[in-house]
């Protein structure tokens, strides 16, 4: 670990105004992420600002919907009533990440932020164009039974590795942050990138800009959802494909639809296109068939993850007949039905 | 990062370093630590504590699971200066009053464990774990344990010696028949 300096934020202005003064500053909050990133020497701020004590920690009630802070706790989240009984999906997908110690210590804001575990980012020794911009991508050619299958680039193929942000994409949530222009509120699909030409930058946040809440729209899907997570061990491993669905149903028909993907992009994958294709429409294996087929028309293997393809494939299907029938994946017996 | 240099920080550390005050198993220590000291890292070598183990040092396998007020996470993942003012319980701080934790009985009437390395981190998550109050099932414990690897693969066990100490709790702490050994 790099030698660094450290201050304590006493409120949201003093954070924001000394990041802004220092570009080689970084926020810390659970550290579950950047501490190991430290110790890697991936990641070497010159200071740290601890954001800890900052009032972000609160679960409040906001427009028929919820506002979680950016320092609720993961498991805070994940174990929070109102989370369990009005949006069951993000508890669901909560509990299928990390461990419970990792729970108790990462928050909110810092799963939005944490970065790739591509293997080549983590590894100081070879090239990477998201650690080192314009140095290469050994992963195009190299091991890349983890990487994406959408939205890549030449420059990265690495995949945003969170399971909560998959169902807040699904959601339609909201990320509130503060920086030294005011606050701002960015739509949940527009705060992580694509990789493009700058895999470097990982989310459209400003560089003094602090995320100080996630909100949570009124329409929260209680009976007809599901996150179905495939891996290489059962339990505590990043996800190889998963799906968040969201779904209302109204009568027979699906009047509303949400469907997004982990593990196969830069960030939480959505197709609205493929999406559309729900509403109005009576479930049946035919109709989440072609779904899932709209969804991956454009998605692409790099050889080790070829894989993943047909297990999206059929991971969708799946996923949308659980949503549909009200069977939600347990995230304790992985039998997946 | 290597034994040595790990020592080399923790002893430069005391000059400039940050007023940090944590209550480590009852025992309140005012420190100056330097802000790259992990927590992990102020107990084996600064307190001398070193039940709590050093495995993977990455948040990966549990090994260095403590109790921050109360709450279970990995040691190893974070700094010190930033827990100023709590209380963390490691292994050592279980028992009480010369007798052994419930959860630690269990583990020996259990046979939960076999080289016994990841061990600590296995009660102290355990306890947390019997805390939250989220596991009620062995498959509950199974998937509410998954944060602590064990390379013996004493797994069975250690589900066992869970399901015991739960036990007794549910009963007032009464002390519990003996289980069976699955």
């Amino acid at each position: 670990m790099n030698r660094f300096g450290y201050s304590r934020a006493g409120d949201v202005a003093g954070a924001v105004r000394e990041r802004a003064a220092n570009g080689a500053a970084a926020f810390i909050a659970g550290g579950t992420n950047l501490v190991d990133l430290m110790k890697e020497n991936v990641a070497r701020p010159e200071r740290l600002i601890d954001v800890t004590r900052l009032p972000l920690r609160g679960i409040e009630e906001r427009e028929g919907g919820l506002r979680l802070g950016a320092l609720a706790t993961n498991a805070e989240v994940a174990y929070d009533e109102r989370v369990r009984a009005r949006y069951p999906l993000l508890s669901s997908a909560i509990l299928a990440g990390a461990s419970p110690q990792l729970r108790n210590a990462a928050t909110t804001g810092g799963n939005l932020l944490q970065r790739t575990r591509c293997y080549y980012f983590y590894d100081t020794a070879t090239p990477c164009n998201k650690r080192e911009p314009g140095s290469g991508c050994p992963a195009r050619e190299g091991v890349n039974r983890i990487h994406a299958i959408l939205g890549t680039s030449e420059h990265c193929i690495a995949v945003h590795p969170s399971d909560m942000c998959v169902a807040m994409a699904a959601l339609d949530a909201t990320v509130r942050v503060t920086g030294e222009g005011g606050e701002r509120a960015i739509p949940f699909a527009e705060f992580h990138r694509l990789p493009g030409d700058t895999p470097e930058i990982d989310t459209n946040l400003g560089r003094d800009e602090l995320v100080t809440a996630v909100d949570l729209p009124a329409e929260s899907f209680p009976t007809h959802y599901t996150y179905l997570k495939l891996r290489d061990r059962l339990s505590y491993a990043f996800a190889l494909v998963s799906v968040a669905v969201a779904m209302e149903l109204d009568g027979g028909t699906i009047r509303e639809a949400r469907l997004a993907l982990g593990g196969v992009a830069h960030k939480p994958w959505r197709d609205r296109e493929a999406e559309a294709l729900l509403r109005g429409q009576a479930p049946s294996p035919e109709l989440f068939a072609r779904v899932s087929d709209a969804t991956l028309r454009d998605a692409r293997g790099f050889g080790g993850n070829d894989f993943k393809i047909g297990l999206a494939r059929q991971a969708i299907r799946r996923a949308l007949s659980q949503a549909a029938a009200g069977t939600p994946q347990s995230q304790t017996d992985k039998r997946v039905q | 990062m290597s034994d040595t240099e790990t020592l080399t920080r923790l002893s430069t550390a005391d000059a400039d370093g940050e007023s940090v005050t944590l209550t480590v198993n009852g025992e309140r220590h005012a420190l100056r630590l330097a802000p790259w000291v992990t927590l992990l890292d102020l107990l084996r070598e600064r307190l001398h504590l070193t039940g709590t183990k050093k495995g993977c040092d990455h948040g990966q396998c549990g090994a260095c699971t403590v109790l921050v007020d109360g709450v279970r996470m990995n040691s190893c993942l974070q700094l010190a200066v930033m827990r100023d003012g709590c209380e963390i319980t490691t292994v050592e701080g279980l028992a009480e009053g010369g007798r052994l934790h419930p959860v630690q009985e269990a583990f020996i009437e259990q046979d939960a464990f076999q080289c016994g390395y990841c061990t600590p981190g296995q009660i102290c998550s355990a306890v947390g774990l019997i805390r939250e109050g989220h596991a009620h099932t062995a498959e509950e414990i199974r998937e509410l344990m998954s944060g602590n690897l064990c390379r013996c693969g004493a797994y069975t066990n250690i589900v066992a010696a869970i399901e015991q100490a739960m036990g007794e709790q549910a009963m007032g702490e009464q002390p519990a028949a003996r289980g069976d050994g699955r």
